[in-house]
């Protein structure tokens, strides 16, 4: 076994023991190993991918020494390695964006404990994009929770700990019903681990036998899942978890955590289910309407909303939407988008949560529209960046949404069945998206008279401009340079079969 | 109906899930909230434990010489059933820690009551 194979578990091993350290040390020390273990964890993903690129092959890496039906198991193939790659620049850039929002808003002796709960998510993120057993998996999404929770309330006020708590009742109907569809799947199939399951899911139904209980299964574990990822009639909680929380939190949770649940419920979908009995069960029809209604009510909500974090998180509420339209239409190249519309959703509304904290800096810390106008001028790196993400995220050719918008209508032509739903849904939400962005990028760029460039002289700031450079960078990648990672995704989704 | 007799543990797993979940996505009081979440919690358990157990089996140790399958219970059931305690059990005192949090701020545990206290608020 090549040593490369090991990657997996010690970036798993690594961002735990760093969250394990973190407490005893001072808050710069923990930030500085939170950063090292990032950086280090995405390089060996870098390397990973290379590797099963070079080889064109996934594999399964045996934890303990137990043989297959017994014991515990990673998989890594193209898509997981990068994921796992993508979740680390993007929390990287998530942290050092929002570094000097955290030191204001984060009383000090708790920063280091801030750095536990970041650890602690990487590794259940990871864990949750590697594992190939069913109660690993079960597990860290409660770890994730837990984590996602305390990154809410680290910021300690009324609003925050009231999100948190709404974050948690949701999340927790979510795990409930996760656990329950895992405990009657282990029941039908006896196995806990994924590529034996499968196999007896195939044969349940290839034979028809246990059909109603197979299907009550698949209805739990993608409703539970989507609860997690806040698909749009559970998105209650949202607004308030990403308005108020610290600006890192905002950008981790909304880029990281939900896509995490999502990448799950794919990889349960191809892995466990197979793809064919995902899709002849009615589910996927129910997950379709849900993410159209996402997409037009998120957007609906954004438009009517008068406070900027808000109005992003609202945004999110839309393109969970996308995201599940995509899984919704159940067919190859429509996966295909969803998975590169989490990328590229994870990509832009990180960017846009950490500009938006650049322009209410420059507005007083206010929030709201009125104080708003002008901050583009007064702020003018973070000016530019919002208006990269909100083009970015209405849709515009150069920037990565444009290219899930293309796929997304590449992949409704091949369906005919749902190409008019999804065209005309697409089309509305679209020009919903266009209508909230253009409206607060004209905002930031309409004159007040008296422009004072009141640019924090803190240190921070050459940090905080090189996160937006970098969010930028990974946009416009994203964007120019999709090919390449379309294929990726492509040949992932092979390997997952 | 048949098997709904045959298999009342289930069945009663089942009956109790729903009433957790229904407490905790419908009641307003946060404690009362988590006393469903701790029933729903415990229904999966039950579910569990229920399937794991064959009846005329014994524990998976060894004694006598007895090597027969046949003779045993698969022992994975009730080690998941362990781990969902303890998850359950962690997510519960998180939740209660919460409960104290805004409980001290607000002095009330009702979820929506908090909600109207914090829009007067404002912020």
């Amino acid at each position: 076994m090549d040593l490369v194979q090991n990657f997996p578990f010690f970036s798993i091993m690594l961002s735990m023991f760093s969250g394990i350290v973190s407490p005893v040390l001072p808050p710069a020390a923990a930030k500085w190993v939170n950063r090292a273990a990032v950086t280090v964890i995405g390089a060996l993903s870098l390397v990973l991918l290379l590797y099963l690129l070079g080889t064109g092959e996934s594999y399964v890496f045996m934890m303990g020494h137990f043989p297959a039906p017994w014991g515990n198991e990673i998989r890594a193939g193209v898509l997981e390695a990068g994921m796992a790659l993508f979740f680390c620049i993007i929390m990287l850039l998530s942290l050092l964006g929002g570094n000097h929002k955290l030191l204001t808003e984060v009383a000090g002796e708790k920063q280091s404990l801030y750095y536990i709960l970041v650890n602690l998510l990487l590794s259940s993120l990871l864990a949750l994009v590697y594992t190939n057993d069913i109660f690993t998996a079960y597990v860290f999404v409660e770890i994730n929770t837990i984590t996602a929770c305390g990154l809410i309330m680290i910021r300690e006020t009324g609003r925050t700990i009231e999100a948190a708590v709404r974050y948690m009742i949701m999340s927790l109907l979510g795990s409930g019903m996760l656990l329950l569809g895992l405990c009657i799947l282990y029941d039908l199939t006896g196995h806990l681990l994924m590529s034996n399951m499968r196999e007896q899911v195939a044969i349940l139904a290839q034979s028809g036998e246990y059909h109603m209980p197979l299907l009550v299964t698949i209805a739990l574990i993608s409703v539970g899942l989507s609860i997690k990822s806040a698909l749009f009639p559970f998105h209650a909680w949202l607004p308030d978890a990403y308005g108020y929380s610290t600006v890192s939190s905002a950008a981790i949770l909304s880029s990281l955590v939900s896509k995490g649940y999502i990448f799950l419920l794919i990889k349960l979908i191809y892995r466990v289910f197979g793809f064919q009995v995902f899709h002849d069960s009615k589910i996927v029809n129910v997950l379709f309407l849900f993410g159209l209604m996402g997409m037009i009510f998120g957007s609906l909500s954004a438009i009517w909303e008068n406070d900027i974090r808000r109005m992003i998180a609202f945004s999110s509420v839309a393109q969970i939407g996308y995201i599940f339209m995509g899984i919704g239409m159940g067919t190859q190249a429509a996966m295909t988008a969803s998975l590169f519309h989490v990328m590229s959703h994870a990509a832009t509304k990180s960017l846009l949560f950490i500009s938006a904290a650049g322009l209410t800096d420059a507005s007083g810390g206010s929030k709201k529209f009125a104080d708003l106008t002008g901050a583009g001028y007064r702020d003018v790196e973070a000016g530019i960046a919002f208006t990269v993400g909100a083009l970015s995220m209405v849709g515009l050719p150069l920037f990565s949404g444009f290219i899930s918008k293309l796929l997304f209508a590449q992949a409704a032509v091949q369906n005919t069945g749902k190409l008019l739903p999804a065209l005309i849904v697409l089309g509305i939400s679209t020009v919903l998206n266009a209508i909230y962005f253009m409206k607060t990028v004209i905002r930031i760029y309409t004159p007040v008279g008296d422009e004072v460039r009141s640019r924090p002289a803190s240190g921070g700031r050459a940090l905080y401009v090189a996160a937006l450079m970098g969010f930028i960078v990974l946009n416009l990648l994203l964007g120019v340079n999709s090919q390449p990672i379309v294929d990726m995704i492509g040949q992932g989704l092979g390997m997952f079969a | 109906m048949g098997n709904l007799l045959v298999n009342y543990g289930e069945a009663a797993a089942m009956i109790l899930f729903v009433i957790g979940f229904s407490n905790l996505l419908l009641h307003k009081n946060l404690i009362k909230k988590i006393i469903g979440l701790n029933i729903m919690d415990s229904a999966i358990y039950l579910f569990l434990a229920e399937k794991g157990y064959i009846a005329g089996r014994t524990v998976p140790i060894v004694v006598d010489g007895v090597q027969s399958v046949e003779a045993y219970i698969n022992p994975i059931p009730a080690g998941l059933v362990l781990t969902g305690i303890v998850v359950s059990v962690s997510v519960s005192a998180l939740m209660l820690s919460l409960t104290i949090r805004l409980y001290r701020r607000y002095h009330t545990l009702d979820l929506d009551e908090i909600s109207t206290l914090l829009k007067k608020e404002g912020v």
